[in-house]
């Protein structure tokens, strides 16, 4: 028991070193971009933690000594009436440089997006570009799709092969969770006549929003660490998902109950009638806004007690501060598990209403 | 001057979430320690509620970050 003990306390020591430097590097990488912003001024820390949470073109590494940046240029695909689709690697743009008459504006109110110029450098404001690249965030999105298809793709196979008797490797792990979405979930809310038909929705919101999270979580090697389901285009269209499927999948009863609610009286159906509709509208809108705001608030936190050691500019406060950010993940973890749980249970709850006898 | 009204409110948004989820905690203790039988389905009532009310609270929370 003594010798146990004590492997698990030198673990957790290497757990926690291996943590501290990786905080290091991204602590000298704050120093770095500190001075590079403002030579001499005041930190400015929440410039930098919106920086951090915002969609970009660039996948922004570190920043040398000399103010020389190292980052991952994306491409940037655009595309306007006059010129059609140009795609071009963001290298072209860094340093406010302009290329084929577009610049990235890096102040202002369109900070971050990208405008076409005219030859004297004046901004066309009315007419932005459409703006397709695969940014910071699509390139989170894209890999957390990777991994899951991988991920399940080779759960299928392997049950294909061995049968459901005896799960083995990564089944052992992945088996609980989809119980656990299909019974605590889908057959407790919806039903067990109706719930099948939805399964493979709310499996596929579920894990793609807990990859996502997870892998927000993750600070450093790229794609880790985009800011995907703090985006909320990205949430946006998860609950338009959720939207749709919950009116397609309505019957009569649900309906019934919005246009013509019963033991209304006549006379009130004119009141009732549009808080009924700005029901099916506030419900998934609140979706949106609960894992968004949720994903960001946990970032905006983790990265404000990073940058507490910047603004009292001491190295006594990063123990402290380090210890509260470790503190701080382990709750995100929580949530990350959780926000997926609460969005797939909610959208769960939505479609049986919709989908409910008359009782 | 905005922006310290917003990060007034976003306080104040914060209380009222924290009396709410806090009181649904507290009830869903005395539920389950009567009735512990019955923990997991007082759990899955009580996540559904805290997440209603914490959706209340971030409306708040993101109108102050908005306005900052």
């Amino acid at each position: 028991m003594k010798t146990r003990d004590l492997i698990s306390l030198v673990f957790f020591l290497l757990l926690a070193g291996s943590t501290i430097s990786a905080f290091g590097s991204e602590a000298e990488e704050n120093i770095k971009e500190k001075e590079k912003a403002e030579p001499e001024g005041e930190f400015d820390a929440s410039t930098f933690i919106m920086d951090h949470i915002a969609d970009s073109h660039e996948w922004h590494l570190l920043t040398k000594k000399d103010g020389e940046s190292i980052a991952i240029y994306l491409p940037v695909i655009l595309y306007t009436k006059e010129n059609g689709l140009d795609i071009f690697s963001s290298k072209k743009l860094a340093h406010g440089q302009v290329h084929k008459g577009y610049k990235l504006e890096e102040e202002g109110d369109l900070k971050g997006s990208i405008v076409s110029v005219n030859e004297e450098g004046q901004i066309n404001e009315e007419k932005l570009p459409l703006d397709l690249s695969i940014t910071k965030t699509v390139v989170g999105l894209f890999s957390a799709a990777i991994i899951g298809l991988l991920l399940f793709l080779s759960l299928a196979r392997s049950y294909k092969k061995t049968g459901i008797s005896h799960p083995k490797g990564i089944q052992s792990f992945l088996e609980p969770i989809i119980l656990f979405v299909r019974d605590d979930i889908a057959i407790s809310n919806i039903g067990e006549h109706k719930y099948e038909k939805y399964m493979p929705y709310l499996l596929t919101v579920f894990f793609f929003i807990l990859i996502n999270n997870l892998m927000g979580l993750i600070p450093f090697p790229p794609p880790f660490g985009a800011n995907v389901t703090g985006n909320i285009a990205v949430t946006f269209v998860l609950a338009v998902f959720t939207f749709i499927i919950t009116q397609f999948s309505g019957n009569k009863n649900y309906w019934k109950h919005v246009f013509a609610t019963p033991g209304v009286p006549l006379w009130l159906l004119p009141v009732m009638i549009p808080v009924e509709i700005i029901g099916i509208v506030s419900k998934p809108f609140a979706l949106m806004i609960r894992l968004f705001a949720n994903i960001t608030a946990g970032h905006i936190i983790v990265l404000s007690l990073v940058c507490l050691i910047f603004i009292f500019k001491s190295l006594g406060v990063a123990p402290v501060s380090i210890l509260f950010v470790i503190f701080m993940d382990c709750l995100e973890l929580l949530v990350a598990f959780l926000q997926a749980y609460v969005f797939t249970l909610l959208s769960a709850l939505f479609i049986s209403m919709a989908v409910q006898d008359h009782h | 001057m905005t922006g310290t009204m917003a990060a007034v409110g976003a306080g104040l948004a914060v209380i009222g979430a924290g009396l709410g989820i806090g009181r649904i905690g507290g009830s869903a203790m005395d539920a389950i320690a009567r009735q512990p039988e019955a923990t997991t389905k007082i759990q899955t009532a009580m996540i559904i509620a805290a997440a209603l009310i914490e959706g209340a609270a971030l409306f708040a929370i993101v109108v102050a970050l908005i306005a900052k």
